[in-house]
């Protein structure tokens, strides 16, 4: 059952609405600029697939066109947080931090300046585009990075939450947004607060004897979701927990569920090596060692195609969360 | 103009921080020599003429900022800083020891008096632009300066900066470039040669002036004239000889990463005095 306290919306399982992550961004900037006019928004010459464009034009003085030079835009943006600005930059989670990670690391991270890094299209959801700009490490450059916040949102409207919260933190951090349209899970009264992770889903009753918990982040959130309905129909009683933060990751939930269900299997759309589902096994080995399955990308690079082919080809579609949830199970009773 | 009892005084000043330096290496027992040294008059003319800044209130609203981009160079900045009274002198020191607020390169958040971190290179004049153009947004007036070093001008980043601040026209910015022919592994023009630099800059939209990085009179009229120019940001290409005030590694390029050895620093302290007094009597 749906979580009452996480106030998702009604109709999660028919998909009625969908948006993406990065339109979350795109609205949530604007509101928080309103009433904070340190923010400022530097854009890589993407301005319109970024959703910058929306901040632009409402605040064009507060809106800086940085040419494609993301080295360049993380540099400025430490220098103007340093006189007191709230810089957000924004590009394709490839380039930023993809291409321009040392100088976050340098005058961002280590200088402690309250950047915000928004990487968008993040993920083989690009799509067509192919390879070279689905963003499968982004989680890992940012999260090996001392006093980097960094933050998935599961939809559209946790995104602008997410970025409202973000212009407040006064710390450097990471933001990581999808470019296609995808299912809205929660309402504008569901709980958003950075470090927390959410549990959206219970299994229902206690009849249930095999339990695991199904940790996501990001869009793939919503197929969790589902995944679980399918897990609790083959007998598996399922607890869903969004990993919206992934550092620092909210230890007290994750272990508390990882002790109550015995079984974790993560999902994301990220490389498994160095991801959200990395970050959870270390601290699960440490505090409360659980049998775990890593829903992710193996180790490979993506491809051209539609974002739904491509999620379901390398092995993150509903199908491969519910057959992880059977393998960490059986590898729990030996 | 200066007086000539201004210029003696800020010469003498430069020549303290050259001695300071060359302790603070002898006891970090790494670091570099050459940028260093070449870089003593520009630094005491910057803190002792030039930069609106107060030492005892570092966090001061209305004072300059002064971006170190090449970070390497920190103990001329460190050592200034001491003679400027911002820190006690025999704190140089402590230059690159464990818990040392003086790290290998600077670090903004360790030490009171900096403005940034820096190190890794070509990243410099993209933290001033931020900075000059944040403070022109809330209209504000102080002046950003930036030093650079010449082989560092080989970064990619560097010519981002340069196009950016060109295009908002940052005339708050002056920077300066540490001309010193030098780099790592040889001379400039053999590893990746930069000339005709001036052109370029100029073709970025830049104002440029070339000085002696030697002259105090002459870069404190550059830093004038900068001043003076509102539609474009200026850049001084300083041209310095490595390792100046010590004549046996002048020009040296093997002196950029490495530090004196203890004999070594005693007989480049004792030409550094003997200069000194040179320095003096010619002005007196």
């Amino acid at each position: 059952m749906i979580e009452p306290s996480a106030h998702l919306r009604e109709d999660i399982f028919d998909s009625k609405e969908s948006a993406a992550t990065r339109d979350g961004f795109g609205k949530g900037i604007v509101e928080a600029a309103r009433t904070d006019v340190r923010i400022v928004v530097l854009s890589a010459d993407l301005a319109e697939s970024t959703r910058a464009e929306w901040f632009q034009k409402e605040f064009p003085e507060r809106f800086i066109e940085m040419g494609v030079a993301e080295q360049n835009m993380a540099a400025v943006a430490a220098g103007m947080a340093a006189a007191g600005k709230v810089p957000f930059i924004t590009s394709y989670a490839m380039f930023s931090p993809g291409r321009n990670w040392e100088q976050i690391r340098t005058t961002i991270a280590l200088n402690e300046m309250p950047v915000v890094v928004c990487g968008m299209h993040a993920g083989v959801s690009v799509g067509p585009d192919g390879a070279t700009h689905q963003a499968l490490e982004d989680i890992a450059l940012m999260r090996v990075l001392p006093h980097m916040t960094v933050i998935s949102p599961c939809d559209a409207e946790e995104a602008r939450k997410a970025t409202i919260a973000a212009a407040q933190l006064g710390k450097p951090v990471y933001m990581r947004f999808g470019r296609s349209a995808t299912p809205l899970i929660t309402t504008a009264e569901t709980p958003f607060e950075i470090g927390k992770a959410s549990i959206l889903y219970h299994p229902g009753g206690d009849a249930l004897q095999k339990k695991v918990a199904l940790m996501a982040t990001g869009a793939l959130v919503h197929s969790a979701l589902v995944a679980a309905r399918e897990l609790e129909k083959e007998g598996i009683g399922a607890t869903v927990v969004n990993v919206s933060t992934i550092k620092p990751l909210d230890a007290e939930t994750i272990v508390r569920v990882a002790r109550e269900c015995g079984a974790v299997v993560t999902v994301e759309e990220h490389q498994i090596a160095g991801g959200m589902g990395s970050a959870i096994a270390e601290l699960l080995a440490q505090q409360a060692p659980t049998p775990m399955q890593f829903v992710g990308v193996h180790d490979m690079f993506g491809q051209s195609g539609e974002p739904a082919e491509l999620i379901e080809h390398y092995g993150m579609g509903v199908s491969h969360i519910v057959e992880a949830g059977h393998r960490v199970c059986s590898a729990r009773s030996v | 103009m200066l007086t000539d009892a201004q210029v003696a005084h800020l010469e003498q000043k430069a020549e303290n921080v050259r001695e300071t330096i060359i302790a603070m290496l002898v006891a970090a027992g790494s670091g570099h020599t050459a940028g260093p040294l070449d870089m003593a008059d520009i630094f005491a003319a910057l803190y002792f003429h030039i930069l609106q800044h107060d030492p005892k209130n570092p966090a001061w609203e209305e004072r300059d900022r002064l971006i170190l981009s090449n970070g390497h160079i920190v103990p001329v900045r460190y050592a200034t800083m001491a003679h400027a009274g911002y820190f006690p002198v025999e704190e140089c020191l402590t230059l690159r020891k464990f818990g040392s607020r003086l790290q290998g390169h600077p670090e903004r958040t360790r030490l009171p008096g900096l403005e940034t971190t820096s190190g890794p290179l070509g990243e410099g004049l993209g933290q001033a632009a931020g900075i000059a153009y944040a403070l022109r947004m809330d209209g504000t007036k102080n002046r950003v300066y930036c030093t650079m070093g010449d082989g560092e001008q080989n970064e990619g980043s560097v010519w981002e900066a340069l196009m950016f601040v060109g295009k908002y026209k940052l005339s708050n910015i002056t920077a300066i470039i540490d001309r010193n022919n030098i780099q790592i592994d040889g001379m400039t023009e053999q590893v990746m040669p930069l000339e005709p630099l001036r052109d370029k800059y100029q073709s970025f939209n830049w104002h440029v002036l070339e000085v002696d990085g030697h002259n105090i009179p002459q870069f404190i009229a550059a830093c004038d004239e900068a001043k003076a120019i509102a539609e474009k940001p200026t850049m001084i290409i300083a041209h310095t000889i490595p390792g100046r005030g010590v004549r046996e590694i002048e020009g040296d390029y093997r002196w950029h990463g490495k530090p004196p050895k203890a004999e070594e620093a005693k007989r480049f302290l004792n030409e550094l005095r003997t200069m000194q007094g040179k320095v003096i009597s010619e002005h007196q």
